[in-house]
């Protein structure tokens, strides 16, 4: 039998959902694979599609892959769900949204859960994209969890992101804060058939104007109305993505982005591996033995936090 | 390096093959297996056999619970275990619930199906057959 990154580099399915299962579940031989994968990945435009839950983004996703099919992309999808923080389970429901698309060779759908991680994606995201991407799927659309103000992960990871809004969300001072509204790539107003839809994407296009820094970037972001139930604007949203996509490599953007990624991607290894070094190391009774002390002002968090780099032979802060 | 290989969650697919539009079953289904620690992709209603073996073989799942009410079981199972066959699947554990004539459950069990639930199992039961049920190579280290 051929080794697994062969067949997935032939476009193997069952190849490339194996190797996806290694890479979530952290198998000892996911790395030597993904560095492996990693010389024939670079090649996928990667799409971030967030927004709260409810926005719509299974749906647009779903309409957005049926214009790209009509282009003849072969695209993967990682749609995030949420795991609980009780049970560890997950239920991952973007596929009944997608349904129109199972069947479709040319699209590879991967349902993620969240796994405990924080800021809209799971760990292993980053990783799921590289194997797409050597498997030949260009582009790759990432779902994420329904997302609040704060989790921006996603700009860490996509090329060009799509924040979704649904009319009747908020006022306008919601779009003035930081944080989500500030990562769009494009605007998408979905379900513009609802009432509302003209309000918000005016008042999204205000809050474009108020930006400072708009004049000095190439990138005008626009603000995109779609409707799935009408069919609506999910031509002009493509059209909008690839432009995005071409202003990147024009403006010499996508190098920066990627070293940005990379760069963070690096520094999340490394503090991977202390993590697990000190879960290793540290037994649960030695843990509850120091917090203890901490708890009655025996000692503090500094000091314990200090001597325990120290065991695992990182030098003390100081 | 010890790794915890059975620490990682089951992944469940639960399907609903067939035109019946009822789901509160495999729904109920779902979140028991969700509060047990699992990850369920739910497919929503009325798969065709096609789709299910797809979304099987894409999200790697350890196994295939399947809902039908509509009685047409002894037409879709046995296309959705010929399709498995056709795509070398053979380390799913498959198994299915709802209304299934107990005159049919021999010839289910025979297709390579190995769990009928009709109505009032209990989610334990449920749970416990996916957990005892799974091939245990799926939950190791294999490529």
């Amino acid at each position: 039998m051929k080794n697994i990154v062969e067949r997935l580099l032939q476009g193997d399915r069952r190849a490339l959902a194996r190797m996806v299962t290694l890479i979530e579940n952290e198998l000892p031989q996911a790395h030597a694979f993904l560095a492996e994968l990693h010389q024939h990945s670079g090649q996928a435009q990667i799409i971030g599609v967030t927004g709260s839950p409810g926005a719509g983004k299974s749906t647009l996703v779903t309409r957005m892959v049926r214009e790209l099919r009509k282009q003849d992309h072969k695209v993967g999808i990682i749609a995030v769900d949420p795991t609980s923080p009780f049970s560890g389970g997950a239920i991952l429901g973007d596929r009944i949204r997608m349904m129109e698309l199972a069947g479709d060779p040319n699209v590879f759908i991967r349902s993620m859960a969240s796994r405990g991680h924080l800021g809209g994606l799971s760990t292993a995201t980053r990783d799921v994209v590289r194997a797409m991407d050597a498997a030949g799927y260009n582009p790759i659309i990432i779902e994420t969890v329904g997302t609040g103000q704060a989790e921006v992960e996603i700009m860490r990871t996509a090329q060009t992101v799509l924040v979704t809004m649904a009319p009747g969300m908020g006022d306008d001072i919601q779009a003035i804060k930081a944080g989500i509204l500030e990562i769009a790539d494009i605007f998408v107003v979905s379900k513009a058939d609802k009432p509302g839809a003209d309000q918000t994407a005016a008042e999204l296009t205000m809050l474009l104007s108020l930006d400072p820094n708009r004049r000095q970037s190439a990138w005008r972001i626009p603000v995109i109305k779609t409707s799935s139930l009408k069919e609506q604007g999910i031509s002009e949203l493509i059209t909008a993505m690839h432009k995005h996509y071409a202003y990147l490599k024009e403006s010499g953007q996508i190098t920066r982005r990627a070293q940005r990624q990379l760069h963070s991607e690096i520094q999340n290894l490394i503090m991977q591996a202390v993590a697990k070094k000190l879960q290793a190391q540290i037994d649960p009774e030695e843990w509850d033995a120091l917090i203890a002390e901490v708890t009655d002002r025996k000692r503090d968090p500094y000091s314990v936090a200090d001597s325990l780099q120290t065991r695992i032979g990182l030098n003390s802060s100081l | 390096m010890v790794e915890n290989q059975t620490a990682r969650p089951i992944r469940v697919l639960v399907a609903k093959p067939g035109l019946d539009g009822h789901d509160r079953g495999a729904k109920i289904i779902a979140r028991a297996l969700r509060d047990a620690g699992m990850e369920v992709i739910y497919t929503g209603i009325r798969q065709t056999p096609e789709m299910i073996v797809e979304a099987a073989i894409q999200e790697d799942v350890d196994a295939i619970l399947m809902s039908i009410l509509s009685g047409a079981h002894m037409a879709l199972f046995p296309k959705i275990i010929e399709l498995l066959k056709q795509n070398e699947v053979d380390d799913i554990l498959i198994a299915a619930g709802g209304i299934l004539p107990d005159e049919d459950i021999p010839a289910i069990k025979q297709m390579g199906i190995q769990g009928c639930f009709g109505p009032g199992t209990s989610t334990e039961e449920i749970i416990s057959f996916v957990r005892n049920n799974i091939q245990g190579e799926r939950l190791s280290v294999e490529a």
